[in-house]
């Protein structure tokens, strides 16, 4: 056989890589930055290696892990993958779980995103490992992301509960040569053993499972395979570092590039959950000063206790929010070495360009729409690609999955009750609406709330990679109709339109919000595809054109901000970026003195 | 030269993800391990995105300032935005009009050069075939093409215009 090539793997891929390797059956993902890819890596190599799986986009994190969890109640292994945002939307199903424990291996990967890149918080999954009293597993590197997701499923059927594989999206999103191991068949039949006492357990045995937990806990703190390692021999100081993460990758090179690898002894900590009881004694007994670095809470560093010779994020030493960037670490290490700090050049400055909606997005054309139908509205909105809008003034709050709708719902009530009825128009996304929009939908319906509710329908999960969503109908064939969704929560207007066609689509948000005003919820389904969704063919369409009548007012600048409009200092009119115009032509309604146009033929 | 560390900086959507990984893939095709770090999710969204290479013995995916070797940037302004990163004699080819009168610095139109092709999407390969032409890669232009024909295999027209952007980057020294 030719020696095999190592193949470039994301942090994902080799995660995905781990869990196909290792036998899973049933894998379940809502998509989420920096955890989207795991599952689409998951569903390539099943493909690749014809292996017999379950594989599936669910609608949201937890209806993901109860699809994953019962199947290992039968036996299997079985994974769920999710951001640190999304494990909130699982914890109900994840804390119960975790007292009643596993059959077949069960991983759950929850990705934390320290910085944040791309996410509401910077949340730590460890701690809510911590709280749900599961074992956690942390990764430094893509290809140690792969080893863990073995390991993880190892030490969930060895103790019988749910374990957490947690990478950071520097792991999730760092590429690295990996070698391809062989795929293993377990060859299990699922075989769910009925077991009410266990399975359907009443509050009064969930005190004997939580007492069962406590135990089994205190043997995973002294299983061999996740104990801490010591990363180089023992220089005989009395001085020791403890990384998990990332960080022990970063402060590996760190401390060999400034020459402080013999300065002190170096720990990695692949389980920061629970901490290895006879680690914490040997740095008790062995140390006398101790610098923990870790992403993002001080979760080794609180189970260290001794916090006299501690030094971490609770001492103040290790700064408590953002990333842990290497740059940082190249500082905290002389100083606790006792070394002068040598000149070191200052990091490159936050980036100058905010992220935007894309060239021809509809979301845009929406939310100009929406200002132009309701100028002095309230506009809750939601997470996703959308949540840009906030640089159109199209979106006033954002805070979770599907909150723009339970928002909307509490605006109106607070001014109904205390002042004069205000205009409300929501937005959300079509895959935001099916993860967390539907019950405060209901909620609205059946307490009488008054807005409008545009529900903006690209047909895909946009901003994590396009993943498919239920009314595209994929894989099973089967499609959930949105419309018919609105109509049963009992929602009596209900109408689509493509935002793209803007005169339009005002007219009928101006519609809507008559209705709205006197009856009730009225939901607008903005339905235009997505322009970077590679599912869908695009029309080729003639770019846009500015002649000699603009006057340079700037309106469709500041008002539509379109990234392929650019005003030119020199002659003091606006230019169409050629490079990026996808020629929606949404523009040229946007115009106050109508000197866009756009002229036939191929761009 | 079997250690480089290497920062690619641009703007969402200009394929910055894509030359990151045919480089890491050339690095392994040479038997040298390598890390990329990548953005991903809403920082992409048109707005900058940076990726870091490292070819050789890291652990870290991470660049630090003032350790890399060089800096590819597609956009001009991500020229100033991310020179921290540069050791003292770093080097940067840049997206760019105008020459720049700063030393290290070697620019290319890039943006006219792909419309000239018929291929807007091609500044990320014209400026890489630019960076190639300097030899203080760890691979040659060849090295990446033939990469190149491996990726796009099965896709000839897309092959042919890469190629095609990769070697306009070249010629334009």
């Amino acid at each position: 056989m030719p020696e095999q090539q190592p193949i470039l793997m994301q942090g994902n891929e080799a995660m995905a890589r781990g869990l196909v390797e290792n036998g899973c059956v049933v894998a379940a993902s809502y998509p989420g930055t920096p955890a989207s890819e795991i599952l689409s890596a998951v569903d390539t190599w099943r493909k690749a290696e014809g292996a017999n799986m379950h594989v599936e986009w669910a609608v949201n994190e937890k209806v993901a892990f109860e699809i994953a969890y019962a199947a290992s109640q039968s036996g299997l292994r079985a994974a769920t993958a999710m951001k640190q945002v999304g494990l909130n939307v699982a914890s109900d199903p994840l804390m119960s779980a975790a007292y009643l424990g596993t059959v077949g291996g069960f991983v759950v990967i929850s990705a934390d995103d320290p910085g944040p890149h791309s996410s509401q918080t910077e949340q730590d999954s460890r701690l809510v490992a911590m709280q749900a009293k599961i074992p956690v597993l942390d990764p430094s590197s893509p290809a140690e992301a792969r080893e863990m997701a073995g390991l993880a499923f190892q030490l969930s059927e060895e103790f019988g509960v749910p374990v957490m594989l947690r990478p950071t999206t520097r792991v999730c999103h760092a590429s690295q040569d990996i070698l391809l191991r062989p795929v293993q068949d377990l060859q299990r039949a699922a075989d769910f053993r009925k077991d009410p006492k266990r399975w359907a357990a009443t509050p009064k045995f969930r005190y004997e499972l939580h007492v069962k937990l406590n135990q089994t806990l205190s043997r995973i703190a002294a299983y061999g395979p996740t104990a801490p390692r010591c990363l180089n021999r023992d220089p005989g100081t009395r001085r020791a570092v403890v990384a998990s993460g990332v960080s022990a990758a970063h402060a590996r090179e760190v401390a060999s590039a400034s020459g402080l690898w013999d300065s002190f002894a170096f720990y990695q900590v692949l389980q920061p959950y629970p901490l290895h009881i006879a680690f914490v004694e040997e740095l008790r007994s062995a140390y006398d000063e101790v610098l923990v670095l870790e992403e993002t809470v001080g979760v080794i560093e609180m189970q260290l206790r001794d916090y006299r010779r501690v030094q971490g994020k609770l001492s103040g030493f290790v700064p408590e929010a953002g990333e842990l960037l290497p740059e940082t670490i190249e500082r905290l290490l002389p100083r606790f070495a006792g070394r002068p700090l040598p000149e070191l050049p200052e990091a490159a400055p936050a980036a100058g360009k905010r992220p935007t909606l894309c060239p021809g997005c509809p979301h845009r054309a929406s939310f100009y729409a929406i200002k132009k139908a309701a100028p002095t509205g309230i506009y809750p909105s939601d997470i996703g690609c959308y949540t840009l809008g906030v640089n159109l003034g199209g979106v006033d709050t954002v805070l979770c999955m599907g909150a723009a709708i339970g928002q909307a719902a509490g605006f109106y009530q607070a001014y109904r009750v205390t002042g004069q009825p205000r205009d409300i128009v929501a937005t959300i996304g079509d895959s935001t609406f099916f993860h967390a929009g539907i019950p405060p939908l209901i909620d609205a319906v059946v307490q009488g709330a008054r807005f409008v509710l545009v529900i903006l329908d690209n047909s895909t999960t946009a901003m994590t990679g396009n993943q498919p969503t239920p009314s595209l109908g994929t894989p099973a064939g089967q499609a959930v109709d949105i419309a018919s969704i609105v109509a049963g929560c009992g929602v009596k207007f209900c109408r689509s339109a493509d935002p793209l066609n803007l005169p339009a689509f005002t007219a009928l948000l101006k519609e809507a919000q008559a209705f709205s005003r006197d009856l009730g919820v009225a939901v607008v389904i903005a339905k235009s595809p997505c322009l970077v969704d590679k599912s869908v063919r695009h029309a080729k369409r003639p770019q846009a054109v500015v002649d000699a009548a603009c006057t340079g007012c700037r309106y469709c600048t500041s008002q539509f901000e379109c990234p392929a409009l650019v005003y030119d200092e020199v002659s003091g009119k606006v230019l169409v970026d050629v490079m990026i115009c996808s020629g929606c032509g949404v523009c040229l309604d946007v115009c106050p003195v109508k000197a866009i146009r756009q002229e036939g033929g191929k761009p | 030269m079997t250690s480089q560390q290497l920062i690619i900086s641009g703007v969402g959507g200009q394929g910055i993800l894509f030359i990151t990984r045919l480089l890491a893939e050339t690095a392994i095709a040479k038997e040298l391990p390598v890390l990329t770090s990548e953005t991903h999710g809403m920082a992409q969204r048109g707005g900058i995105v940076i990726s870091h290479l490292k070819v050789g013995t890291f652990s870290s995916p991470l660049v630090r300032p003032g350790q890399a070797d060089g800096l590819i940037a597609l956009k001009p302004g991500n020229m100033k935005l991310h020179h921290p990163f540069l050791k003292p004699d770093g080097w940067i080819t840049a997206n760019a009009v105008e020459p720049s009168p700063l030393a290290g610095v070697v620019t290319i139109d890039a943006d006219t050069l792909a419309l000239q092709l018929g291929n807007p999407q091609a500044v990320n390969l014209i400026v890489l075939g630019r960076a190639l032409s300097m030899g203080r890669f760890f691979c040659t232009k060849d090295e990446v093409a033939k990469v190149l024909r491996r990726k796009l295999n099965g896709k000839p027209a897309v092959l042919e215009g890469a190629l095609a952007a990769l070697a306009a980057g070249t010629g334009a020294a």
